[in-house]
């Protein structure tokens, strides 16, 4: 939008390698995230989606750079201190505290800004609510009750206490109905007026190019393509393969 | 059948439940976050009595070396692999967490003479002794089960075997083959109808009940211990709060040593106990655990108190099979756990 002063750079991957065992999962994955910029990965089943988010957050060892903020984040570097640098991952399986309820399940969302001294979660607690006026009326619920939709708005706002820069969102559409899909793509586009950097994995890829500045392509392990959403989402290669009348899709 | 008797015994039972409980629930709170089989925790409470007994003894106990070694154990470690990545910020903090107390208490008690750490007030001969095992805990999580904590929870069993045993050696080398006995908290009985109840009994009960409802805010209310309860619930959701699953290893054991000692401390002035007396205490607060499908503390306490009864009841009327009933007890759980367990798996997913 305003080419004359670029925003900086909150993410800078370059030449990213991810292998199980032998397996390569991803090849020389390059992308760049912008300060307030929605940017997505799209790509069928098996492109290595979630692997790419997983070895971003630690949770996998990896080779290649990865700058963030400026500074490199090394393979090494461990998941808490990721967090505690303002990366925080909406995994596709949510990963919410079932048995606990859903205010204790956004609490800790904010539980290493708590642990650094920086006691404001009740004021972003209020912030998350303002959000998702959902999580304020099940509030004393356990998070293990609630619906679909709910759980994945859940899994967000628990993201969101923790006052991320890089908020990295795995396949919010997964499993949910049209509706909710609608909803919850509605919230990620507000979100960027919060000045949230996001990274978006989706297969639901009409969505995501919807909301997003910036896409690319996975496949396979490797980027296949890539420009601004509105490009790709005209490009007769991604119609045909992602935005098709649905009748293609071999996932 | 004397009502006296019958009273007389369930007090006894309650009392040794009472114990048993707190070591369950250690032993459930251990396993659901490290999902170590915490076999050594009786040897806590061991190492809780046998300390205070030096210390009232006069002399310095072998534990507050140990709790040393492994602080400078830990301080070579992380101090190494904090200079390896020139986060040098990190030093004092690694220094003074794992090795400020142990080097404190140890200037404290071999400053004293042995005759003023003997006449100690019992309240700080106590606070002392908590104060030497407790950093037990954390330090024992981060030299043994830290570096194999992605491990099967098998190989976790077989190495809380091992530490069991290299802890039991250890006791006897620091406190002898011999056993003993601590004062107790105060002295005298209390008259209730037919029931004489020694002031220990009371302490003991009160003690035990007053940690239970500290624990019950601590997992409720505090943000410390919700995060506890998270990293038992789902590890990766909890590592993706920036909860570290070495940090509440280390809590959890820490208390889990907090537990083992004040019970150790608690029952001393009832029994005499030996280095290695830990090992059927804990193992009976392990029955009580496994009640409670080392899951539910509720269930693993009020599991915990039956086993006390129990064994009571039985050293009574059967006392050649005293441990032989209490241990069986233990064949029947287990059949009904596999039973009902199928449910529970699928609720997990």
């Amino acid at each position: 939008m305003n080419a004359a002063h670029e925003p900086k750079p909150v993410l800078e991957v370059s030449d990213l390698c991810v292998a199980y065992g032998k397996v390569e999962a991803l090849h020389k994955v390059s992308l760049r995230i912008r300060e307030g910029e929605i940017v997505t990965v799209i790509g069928p089943n098996g492109a290595g989606k979630t692997t790419l988010l997983s070895a971003l957050m630690g949770l996998l060892p990896y080779r290649g750079e990865v700058a963030y903020v400026g500074h490199n984040l090394d393979a090494h570097v461990e998941v808490e201190e990721r967090v505690g640098q303002g990366l925080t991952l909406v995994p596709e399986k949510r990963e919410l505290f079932a048995e606990m309820s859903v205010e204790d399940n956004l609490l800790l969302g904010a539980f290493h800004r708590y642990r650094s001294g920086l006691r404001d979660h009740a004021q972003t607690m209020e912030e998350v609510f303002a959000l998702f006026p959902r999580l304020k009326e099940r509030r004393t619920q356990a998070a293990g009750t609630l619906s679909g939709g709910e759980r994945q708005m859940l899994a967000m706002g628990r993201a969101l206490m923790a006052k991320p820069k890089l908020l990295m969102l795995d396949e919010p559409s997964l499993g949910l109905a049209p509706l909710i899909i609608k909803e919850i793509f509605r919230i990620v586009a507000e979100l960027k007026q919060t000045g949230v950097s996001i990274l978006l994995v989706e297969q639901n890829a009409r969505a995501a190019l919807q909301v997003a500045d910036y896409g690319y392509v996975l496949e396979t392990g490797e980027v296949s393509l890539e420009g601004p959403s509105h490009e790709l989402a005209d490009d007769p290669r991604v119609i045909e393969t992602y935005l098709g009348l649905g009748g293609k899709k071999t996932a | 059948m004397d009502l006296q008797i019958l009273l007389l015994l369930g007090q006894d039972g309650l009392t040794n439940g009472a114990i048993y409980a707190l070591l369950a629930l250690a032993l459930v709170l251990v396993f659901a976050v490290t999902r170590v089989i915490f076999l050594p925790q009786g040897e806590f409470v061991a190492y809780g009595a046998l300390t205070l007994a030096a210390i009232q003894a006069g002399k310095l106990p072998g534990t507050v070396w140990l709790a040393v070694i492994l602080g400078i154990a830990v301080v070579l470690i992380d101090g190494g692999l904090a200079l390896k990545s020139g986060n040098l910020k990190r030093l004092p903090r690694i220094v003074l967490g794992n090795l400020g107390l142990p080097l404190v208490l140890l200037g404290l008690i071999s400053g004293l003479e042995a005759e003023a750490l003997a006449a100690l007030a019992l309240p700080l001969q106590i606070l002392l002794t908590l104060g030497i095992v407790v950093p037990l805990g954390p330090l024992l999580y981060r030299l043994v089960f830290q570096p194999i904590a992605e491990a099967s929870s098998l190989v976790l069993l077989i190495v809380a075997v091992a530490l069991h045993m290299t802890l039991i050696g250890l006791g006897l080398v620091f406190f002898g083959a011999e056993g003993f006995r601590t004062q107790p908290f105060s002295d005298g009985a209390l008259e209730i109808g037919p029931l004489l109840l020694q002031h220990q009994t009371l302490w003991i009960l009160f003690a035990s009940a007053a940690l239970i409802a500290v624990l019950y805010v601590l997992f409720e209310r505090t943000v410390y211990g919700k995060a506890l309860r998270a990293t038992a619930l789902n590890r990766t959701g909890a590592r993706l709060m920036g909860i570290s699953t070495t940090m509440a290893g280390k809590l959890s054991l820490g208390l889990a040593a907090f537990i083992g000692a004040l019970s150790g401390v608690l029952v001393s002035p009832m029994t005499t106990l030996y280095y290695d007396s830990g090992f059927l205490i804990g193992l009976k607060g392990f029955v009580g655990a496994i009640i409670g499908g080392l899951a539910s503390y509720p269930v693993a306490a009020l599991g915990a108190v039956l086993v006390g009864l129990l064994e009571s009841y039985s050293s009574f009327y059967a006392s050649a099979f005293k441990e032989v009933i209490v241990f069986t007890l233990i064949i029947p759980v287990l059949v009904w756990r596999s039973l009902t367990s199928h449910h529970v798996e699928e609720e997990e997913e």
